[in-house]
């Protein structure tokens, strides 16, 4: 091919990819837009399932969680969120129980690793998508997970 | 010959304001008043143009990008430019110690300037246009590149090197693509047969010059939003400005006001390279006309020109933008092989084919 001939088709070359690119330009143009309008479509929102908001204990309707007081999950926290109050309760067979008394949890120092989670082997804390977690004073972000009065599941 | 083009018409109406204010006073002030007039209307023009161009930027670029651009300010976010232009009238314009305080206080004035001047030849309606004389396009062509110098002695005098880097890319860039900007325009100029602006818009009554010179139109059409692109020193030639490398270019070290001349200048290049192109290629304010259909191009004369003209300009706009969100920024040695490898040839070509078409009546 002689060097007139590879200019020539250079240019055709160049003008084309440039027109697929106006064409795919184009295309985006009349896309649906992904823009989120956040605190207007609160209503719409959607947040995936999996993503790690905020660390809950889940309560069934007779105010019951699954938590034994074990502290694994204190264990595993590399931050120290968790701090896992247990109580001791003589059984009439003799032996005595743990039983949870107060489960707090620092929003404040969370890494949401997950670890909590998944070291805890009934299942009794969780991850929760709800994200909307500002508040004022750091005090606040000392929650506390077990509700008054709960108790554990038999 | 048709009746609503010459309803439309600005002509009589300028004449007879001229007319009635000669009764009253001196012809000298009557000239006076109404070119003080006539400036006041194309400042306030260039302003509210500017504003709807950052806008429809800003909107257009989201769109490109799968955004939605500003939505908060107004409805739609319609109120977010002017929120912008308030900000920046407000600001502090800085004295750097070590630049050139004369020249680095000329610069954004020559750019404005510039694009002023080139801004008042826009065919804007029938017998509307403000500059019009004999020849009309060399003079936009000459008074569009003192912008050149503005944005030179602005990246020279701010006495910085991102400025100065910016500045000269800007500087080979504009000069170079100057050329074939022009040779485009002299393709179009030889089909017009003339120069002047409104004999341009009216040679196209019959048909627009990019129906009327076909291949050549059309090659020479492509090459001048080629090079009215770079002139404008928007994306893909937008390395004069590379952010990511000069930090804003030869405006750089400019604030406030000082920095919306350029801004202000940027943008509305931008809407004169499409108002030029719209002018010599589609035909200015003269509405759609096809030769011998007559009760079609009755019906076009009915949309006042004002309305094609802006139409037009900006149907030129979105092209140039949909162009510079699409491509990425070129090299400088990259801008100066297109120009002076691909698109000056081209030119030649494209005059030559232009000339041959329009001696042998090739063209409609």
């Amino acid at each position: 091919m002689n060097s007139f001939a590879k200019y020539i088709s250079g240019m055709m070359g160049g003008i084309k990819s440039l027109l697929i690119g106006m064409r795919t330009s184009i295309r985006v143009f009349f896309r649906k837009k992904i823009t989120e309008q956040y605190p207007e479509n609160r209503a719409t929102l959607y947040i995936s399932e999996r993503y790690r908001g905020r660390l809950v204990m889940p309560h069934d309707e007779n105010n019951q969680h699954n938590c034994i007081a074990c502290g694994l999950c204190q264990m595993a926290c590399p931050n120290g969120t968790i701090k896992v109050t247990a109580g001791k309760q003589e059984l009439e067979d003799g032996k005595t129980k743990r039983y949870l008394v107060k489960y707090e949890y620092d929003l404040g120092s969370c890494l949401f690793c997950q670890l909590c989670v998944n070291a805890c082997p009934h299942d009794a804390i969780k991850f929760v998508n709800d994200f909307e977690n500002a508040v004022f004073t750091r005090s606040k972000l000392l929650l506390q997970l077990n509700h008054e009065g709960s108790s554990c599941k038999k | 010959m048709n009746g609503f083009l010459d309803y439309y018409n600005f002509k009589p109406v300028a004449e007879w304001i001229h007319s009635s204010l000669c009764g009253v006073m001196p012809e000298g002030l009557a000239l006076f008043l109404e070119g003080l007039v006539v400036a006041v209307v194309i400042i306030l023009l260039y302003a509210i143009l500017a504003i709807a161009l950052i806008y429809m930027e800003r909107k257009v670029c989201a769109f490109f990008q799968c955004r939605l651009g500003p939505m908060r300010v107004g409805k739609w976010g319609l109120l977010q430019v002017f929120a912008d232009v308030f900000k920046i009238l407000i600001k502090e314009i800085i004295k750097l110690k070590n630049s050139d305080h004369f020249l680095y206080e000329l610069a954004p004035y020559l750019v404005i300037l510039a694009s002023i001047l080139t801004f008042s030849c826009l065919p804007w309606h029938n017998g509307m246009g403000i500059i019009d004389f004999n020849i009309g396009i060399f003079f936009v062509l000459a008074v569009s590149s003192i912008e050149v110098v503005g944005i030179l002695l602005a990246g020279w005098s701010s006495n910085s090197k991102y400025t100065l880097i910016g500045a000269m890319r800007s500087g080979a860039m504009m000069i170079s693509y100057e050329l074939s900007l022009g040779m485009a325009m002299l393709a179009m100029v030889a089909l017009s047969g003339t120069m002047s602006i409104s004999g341009i818009v009216e040679s196209q009554a019959d048909g627009w010059n990019i129906f009327k010179g076909h291949i050549p139109a059309w090659i020479a059409f492509i090459v001048y939003l080629i090079a009215g692109n770079a002139e404008a020193n928007r994306g893909p030639f937008d390395l004069a400005e590379a952010e990511q490398e000069l930090t804003a270019g030869y405006h750089t070290e400019y604030s406030g006001m000082h920095f919306g001349f350029f801004y202000l200048a940027e943008y509305l290049n931008l809407f004169i390279v499409s108002g030029i192109a719209a002018t010599v290629f589609l035909g200015g304010w003269m509405p759609l006309h096809i030769a011998g259909l007559d009760a079609f191009n009755q019906v076009m004369d009915y949309i006042p020109g004002v309305v094609w003209f802006f139409g037009k300009a900006f149907l030129i706009v979105f092209l140039l933008m949909w162009i510079k969100w699409t491509f990425p920024r070129l090299r400088i040695d990259q801008i100066l092989t297109l120009e002076w490898k691909y698109l000056i040839p081209i030119c030649l070509f494209n005059l030559l084919l232009m000339v041959v078409l329009k001696v042998y009546g090739l063209v409609f």
